[in-house]
């Protein structure tokens, strides 16, 4: 039973971990397709696309992880809050199909590009609310009944839910600046480092709004954050956030090209953090814990062994991959 | 009309589409990827310039699928808990780890070493390109191998206990679960048909450019290849889905009798009804065109065999009938117009015609899209053969679904059939106009510097 224990624990880590690479990987190019309309078209778009276009499948690939690891790791989680968020995740499902042959379907047919870099920027800014609201009504809890969702089609959709909405896509929109910040050069660049700014502000102000709201909703955060002597490791988040705002502060006073995109990440990391710490130990607040949600030890250590071995694996291909296009994209593309 | 048109029957319904729909783009990208490792190959071996002029041909259009496979694939990713949530929960302590190798054996080895291949071949030099095809073709049949294990865990369940709260939990070793009785069969099968899915795509496409100008090179070429995989693997796949039949008769012989039309039971040699109007009410096969005995032969090797019929399974059992019965007949019968395909380009091979036989050439056109059509009634014909179950025997449909209203259930398939509709629909298009383009015919000067691939403005406005 120890030894479950431990894996269990370990196994909402490798999830959490998922989650977090899909968001800062994917996060950067959906926030490219939410910047899309405000770049000029022709080859500033063209730039942004091309930056992007070796690498988006890899990313998506962490939310197909995600979902499937947490079919596998937690399967009584994910049979409960699939059919909880059925309309969003539904919406976010068609929205990255419209984006994702977006990639394609646009240098296919220059005739219909508008419609295409429209269906690029629509799916995007769609997804990136829909997996924000996804996240807040996984934090206001959700209702069930035995091992199964036993709310209503309309539970996920609150003002807090919302909110957290708008703040994915503020912070994928800060993403994506800073990739084409670090990534492209000339009008699209300066345009980059001007959305940078007001991106980075509309985002800190939905961090400090999320984590208020969250406080007040039913369960139990205030008291998980504010109870003496827990707010003595808690008060490590916030303090950690505004530091990295601020050295983020510096490195675009500065100019900075590629710093500016590395704090971008490490805010998102320190926020996945705060919300572990909200979650924890529930994988369906308020109702079942990860313990409760836990496949079998032996599908675990199945599992774990692949995931041990493949992980690292995958993540130093990756890094070749980003490798090979590294630097500057060009206006031409890849010659 | 809508009667019983119920939660459970929209969420069969809507399953039945976006995997369909998904299910195309693979049998094309598994076989495409492989094709195009080749042709990387041929180049890096012989240095001519005709095979990986064809390369460049053939990329764009496996990155225009490819997307599509994408986009689809993540769809069915969330699927199972959206709609089958019962099911998820109940399976997915078996069925889950086999799918997170799915996604970290194949997914991302795909992904990562896509960009390489599509955008990469001037970064890494001609050897690392060749590799990083190579690995993504390794990674689409890797990804054919988890998925289809759990497809057959699911019609030939082994190795697994129920534990108190109703979940199906791993009992024996992983080797017995991934290794289950259906799956070395449905894995050949199920690959084959991509390879020749692909071969007669190829063929279909290099044929219709013979047409227009015989002495095409690059036409000549892809045509000639993809006879040969034609008259090789066409029958050879009769041969393999033969053994899949007799490995469903051992294990699932209920689907075997929807797919034969054997309401009843023969003591004395069963015939084979090669046409007819099932008719499940009245337990009989309208209008039927029999041999007698045949089905005995074919099925049990012994003209007099007994085989039992529907008349043997309680009505709740058993699968619908006349879906699965005309759903195995397509099937059969394009793998039947392939094997021909294939032999009349051996003749033509051996007559020395094969590149200017006009009549050879519009009936591998014709034959172009059937491996498409063949690859989903075979997928019909054996998951709605498992019905009404979603693992064998053991969890029924009705009870694998999600608690949702037949409305939520009903909007989201309307949801997905507009929009599956017209992004792959455009998608088919823009798919047949890179067809159309004449191989070869503006790579002769270029192929020395561009990567010919599918993004690039400059590449874009000479299109």
């Amino acid at each position: 039973m120890d030894v479950n224990l431990d894996l269990t624990i370990l196994w909402a880590f490798l999830i959490a971990f998922s989650i977090y690479a899909y968001v800062v990987l994917d996060g950067f190019d959906l926030g490219i397709g939410i910047l899309f309309p405000a770049i000029p078209v022709g080859k500033d778009r063209d730039q942004a696309m091309n930056s992007v276009a070796p690498v988006w499948d890899g990313n998506e690939t962490w939310l197909v992880l995600g979902g499937g690891g947490l079919f596998a790791a937690f399967p009584l989680a994910y049979a409960i809050l699939m059919p909880a968020f059925y309309p969003p995740i539904i919406a976010m499902l068609l929205a990255l199909v419209f984006r994702g042959v977006a990639f394609e379907f646009r240098w296919r047919d220059p005739g219909h590009r508008p419609f295409w870099d429209m269906a690029f920027t629509l799916g995007s800014l769609t997804a990136a609310f829909m997996q924000g609201v996804i996240l807040g009504a996984l934090l206001q809890g959700v209702t069930i009944e035995g091992r199964a969702y036993a709310g209503g089609w309309w539970d996920w959709l609150t003002p807090f839910s919302v909110m957290t909405g708008v703040s994915v896509v503020a912070g994928y929109a800060l993403l994506g600046a800073c990739w084409l910040i670090w990534k492209t050069t000339g009008e699209v660049h300066d345009l980059a480092r001007r959305y940078g700014w007001y991106a980075f502000v509309a985002t800190l102000a939905a961090i400090v709004a999320v984590s208020v709201a969250t406080l007040f909703l039913d369960y139990g955060y205030y008291a998980k954050w504010l109870d003496t002597p827990r707010v003595f490791y808690t008060a490590q988040v916030p303090i950690v956030t505004a530091l990295i705002a601020f050295v983020f502060f510096r490195s675009m006073k500065r100019g900075s090209d590629w710093m500016p995109f590395a704090l971008a990440q490490a805010l998102f990391l320190v926020t996945l953090a705060g919300l572990g710490i909200s979650i924890y130990p529930y994988a369906v607040p308020v109702s079942v814990t990860i313990w409760e949600a836990a496949a079998p030890e032996k599908s675990q250590i199945f599992m774990l062994v692949g995931a041990g071995i493949l992980i690292p694996v995958i993540l130093a291909y990756t890094v070749y991959a980003y490798w090979v296009f590294r630097g500057k994209v060009s206006a031409e593309g890849y010659h | 009309m809508f009667e019983g048109w119920d939660a459970t029957f929209l969420a069969r319904l809507q399953f039945a589409f976006t995997v369909s729909f998904h299910f195309i783009f693979p049998a094309f990208t598994i076989g495409l990827a492989s094709y195009l490792a080749v042709l990387n190959g041929l180049h890096y071996v012989t240095g001519k310039e005709r095979y990986i002029g064809l390369f460049h041909y053939w990329v764009k259009i496996f990155a225009v699928t490819f997307a599509m496979g994408v986009v689809s694939g993540i769809v069915m990713s969330y699927q199972f808990g959206t709609n089958w949530s019962v099911f998820s929960d109940k399976a997915g302590p078996v069925i889950g780890p086999l799918m997170a190798y799915e996604v970290l054996t194949a997914f991302f080895l795909e992904a990562g070493f896509l960009g390489v291949m599509l955008f990469g071949r001037d970064k890494v030099g001609p050897g690392l390109h060749l590799t990083a095809t190579c690995l993504v073709a390794i990674g689409t049949a890797v990804s054919a191998f988890w998925i289809l294990s759990v497809n057959s865990w699911m019609h030939t369940p082994v190795g697994y206990a129920i534990a108190e709260n109703g979940q199906f939990v791993p009992a024996g070793s992983w080797w017995e679960i991934i290794f289950n009785p259906s799956f070395p069969y449905r894995l050949m099968h199920t690959v084959t048909a991509a390879y020749l899915t692909t071969a007669l795509a190829v063929g279909g496409v290099g044929a219709f450019h013979l047409l227009r100008d015989h002495t095409n090179k690059q036409a000549r070429t892809m045509f000639s290849m993809a006879m040969w995989m034609a008259a090789i693997v066409a029958p050879a796949q009769i041969f393999l889905g033969d053994l899949h039949g007799l490995n469903t008769l051992e294990h699932q012989p209920v689907k075997v009798m929807a797919m034969e039309g054997h309401f009843d039971s023969h003591p004395d040699g069963a015939p084979l009804i090669l046409f007819g109007l099932p008719d499940q009410e009245e337990k009989k096969v309208d209008y039927a065109i029999q041999i007698p005995k045949l089905s005995s032969l074919i099925l049990k090797h012994d003209l007099n065999a007994p085989l039992a019929g529907l008349d043997t399974v309680p009505d709740e059992d058993e699968p619908p009938v006349a879906t699965v019965f005309w759903a195995f007949r397509v099937m059969v019968a394009l793998g039947l117009a392939m094997a021909l395909l294939g032999f009349v380009s051996l003749y033509a091979r051996w007559r020395g015609t094969l590149y200017d036989w006009p009549l050879l050439h519009r009936f591998a056109i014709l034959m172009g899209p059937s491996g498409f059509v063949a690859v989903i009634a075979g997928w019909i014909t054996t998951e709605a053969g498992r019905q009404p179950w979603t693992i064998h025997g053991l969890l029924r449909t009705a009870d694998s679904v999600s608690p949702l209203e037949a409305p939520a259930v009903g909007a989201s398939l309307l949801a997905f059939i507009v929009v599956y509709f017209t992004v792959f629909g455009a998608g088919t298009w823009y798919l047949l106009k890179l067809m159309g383009k004449t191989p070869g015919a503006h790579e002769a000067g270029k192929t020395g510097h561009a990567p010919g691939i599918s993004v690039g403005p400059q590449q874009q406005e000479g299109a």
